[in-house]
């Protein structure tokens, strides 16, 4: 069984958190692993920095700029995360732009993840149908979940086929935005959330955009398994001590 | 039909639509109306009237005489720098226009790099009375201020750019992040044939006014539709891919595109990317782009801000990895001297773009019996700073 689906077995709201890879300094990955692990964080999502990142607003995308900075690359990653599973038990998902995973090579790139203990990869661009014809059974062979994202105008028909084909859990985009806009969920998204939940779906679901603090993990996680935190803890490391990150994990769960 | 896009929006392995989850609704709807939206009889009355009334088509094929007399050889001009805006840019915006009255759509965005594409959607904007925002690279909003002001005095709010490196692949970025967070009342007004199905397809329909003009003014003064040789830049693509569409299938007419070579293609400042770019995705298509080993999309560079551009559409990927189309490129220098010989020998001052197709001259060998048509897609009171610090005029 993959750590995903383990994970999902327990009876708690999860708390995901995504940073990105590089950032801020190159060799953060590890320590940031390590204190997200100490602090009950129970899935990661490691960003592998793109130049063009689409679905991500201005947090985020500054992050990968300055990760590219740095020197991150996806070698660089797989280096550094190399024996990461003699430290870290809980499930670890890449998160990425298809392309630099295009140009790294799609087979060896799985086998890379295979063989470091990656469980899942989000790719936002890489839609349901290319993967579906050209790219399943790579993943398969991989054991490598790929995790499907909804958002609100995704119609009902198509939540039940990303269902269908979705590994390990459901990836629920909040509200039609890029990545790190704050407002609180109004009256709509409850409505979505509501209308998802009553789905009654087969996979477990994580809900993510504009999940920065105790109120919006709370009514996110009102209807879903967990929820993701990303620009908001990439705006902590900004300026807090990545040992700090006990403190900003436990304001929000 | 070879070059034509296939169903699933692919023009041989290149093209498809490599697009997040938040714009498929957008990006379906598209897919499955525009061809019937876009081949309707009213659809099409409209877009020719406006053409014709108010962009000022057909644009005249012009003889070149003394530069034809300079290359022993048959030069026509086909002068889309005297559409409407100064450029073949607003075929497609009429066209982008009417099609998002159609779909329902209250408010446009684009992107731009030189201005061009931004001022001739706004242009339609105040044409139609619809909300316009347009995203300009700040780097570009500082080289090109009169298009600013321009865009802004139709009406449209432009909007600076201000992520990764600034330019137009930036300004590209944020207008479908703007699409993305505005998924509902907005439709996006892409300027190049590029981006995901059905856009590169979109555009180049929009565009293939160019040739079919062509086809009718070759008949008349030449007694045959063919050219032996049609000559455009590539930036992106658009009027290339204008002049190039009704010619694709017929081999015998050879189809030019001249990119950007910058400061030499092997300089590290170039816009080459036939030469210099690999397949991969960029802007939701697969396509070639200039990306390094780790697929990190790379700046181009060009004297030009409309070439300056990290990709090319599917279609002349397909074009080139085909063979069907040669691809040439032209350096600054190459390009600005060939603007300022148009100048002299014709009296028409040619946007620094199309300068890099009339560079491709030199590199070509015509028999005295060739008829060659050049595509002058744009002209150049937008580019009179640069040629007045080129040539200390």
């Amino acid at each position: 069984m993959n750590r995903i689906q383990q994970l999902f077995q327990q009876d708690k709201k999860l708390v995901s958190v995504y940073f990105t890879a590089g950032y801020p300094n190159l060799d953060d990955t590890v320590p940031i692993l390590e204190a997200l692990q100490e602090s009950g964080v129970d899935l990661v999502e490691i960003g592998l920095p793109y130049s063009d990142p689409l679905a991500d607003g201005p947090t985020i995308q500054a992050s990968a700029t300055q990760a590219l900075k740095n020197g991150m690359t996806t070698e660089v990653l797989f280096q550094q995360l190399e024996n990461i599973r003699e430290k870290i038990h809980i499930p670890l998902i890449l998160m990425g732009y298809f392309n630099p995973i295009l140009q790294f090579g799609l087979e060896k790139f799985c086998k890379r993840c295979e063989a470091i203990g990656i469980d899942g990869v989000i790719l936002p661009d890489l839609p349901l149908e290319v993967y579906l014809n050209d790219h399943y059974e790579l993943f398969e062979q991989y054991d490598l979940f790929n995790i499907l994202l909804i958002t609100p105008s995704t119609s009902t028909e198509r939540v039940r086929m990303i269902d269908k084909h979705t590994r390990g859990f459901l990836y629920m985009v909040s509200s039609s935005s890029t990545t790190g806009k704050q407002a609180a969920f109004g009256s709509s998204q409850r409505e979505y959330f509501t209308r998802i939940d009553d789905m009654n779906l087969k996979h477990p679901k994580l809900i993510g955009f504009g999940i920065h603090d105790k109120n919006s993990f709370q009514a996110a996680t009102g209807f879903a398994n967990g929820a993701i935190i990303g620009s908001a803890y990439i705006k902590f490391l900004k300026h807090h001590d990545i040992r700090e990150t006990e403190t900003f994990i436990s304001k929000i769960r | 039909m070879k070059y034509q896009v296939d169903d699933n929006g692919y023009y041989g392995t290149y093209g498809g639509a490599f697009i997040p989850e938040m714009l498929y609704p957008n990006v379906e709807r598209l897919q499955k109306e525009y061809r019937n939206i876009i081949e309707d009889d009213g659809f099409r009355k409209e877009f020719q009237g406006l053409l014709k009334e108010y962009v000022g088509r057909p644009t005249p094929l012009y003889f070149a005489k003394r530069l034809s007399e300079k290359y022993n050889t048959k030069i026509y001009l086909k002068r889309e720098d005297l559409c409407h805006t100064g450029a073949h840019k607003i075929n497609n915006t009429i066209g982008q226009i009417l099609l998002a009255k159609r779909l329902g759509k209250k408010r446009i965005i684009a992107e731009t790099g030189a201005g061009q594409h931004g001022v001739a959607t706004a242009t339609v904007c105040a044409l139609m009375g619809i909300d316009c925002f347009v995203y300009m690279g700040e780097v570009d909003m500082e080289r090109q201020a009169p298009n600013v002001a321009r865009m802004k005095m139709l009406g449209a709010e432009v909007i600076p750019a201000s992520s990764g490196s600034r330019t137009l692949k930036d300004a590209t970025n944020e207008a479908i992040r703007d699409w993305i967070n505005n998924p509902e009342d907005t439709h996006y007004i892409i300027g190049s044939v590029v981006g995901p199905h059905p856009y590169p397809d979109m555009v180049t329909h929009f565009q293939k006014v160019i040739s079919e003009e062509m086809q009718q003014q070759l008949k008349e003064k030449e007694d045959t539709e063919d050219p032996n040789y049609i000559i455009a830049c590539v930036g992106g693509g658009s009027n290339a891919a204008g002049a190039f569409y009704q010619y694709l299938e017929n081999e015998a007419v050879i189809l030019v595109a001249v990119e950007a070579a910058g400061k030499g293609i092997d300089s590290g400042e170039s816009a080459a990317t036939s030469v210099l770019g690999s397949p991969g995705i960029i802007h939701g298509s697969k396509t070639l782009l200039m990306q390094t080993e780790d697929g990190q999309i790379t700046e181009p560079y060009s004297i030009s801000a409309g070439l300056d551009y990290p990709g090319v559409g599917p279609l002349h990927a397909h074009l080139r990895d085909s063979n069907r189309a040669r691809f040439l490129s032209a350096t600054d220098a190459e390009a600005m001297e060939a603007g300022l010989q148009l100048c002299k020998l014709e009296g028409i001052i040619p946007a620094i773009e199309t300068s890099h197709a009339l560079a491709a001259l030199d590199q070509m060998n015509f028999q005295k019996e060739d008829i060659v048509v050049i595509n002058l897609s744009g002209r150049g009171d937008k580019d009179l700073d640069t040629y007045i610090h080129y040539f200390n005029l």
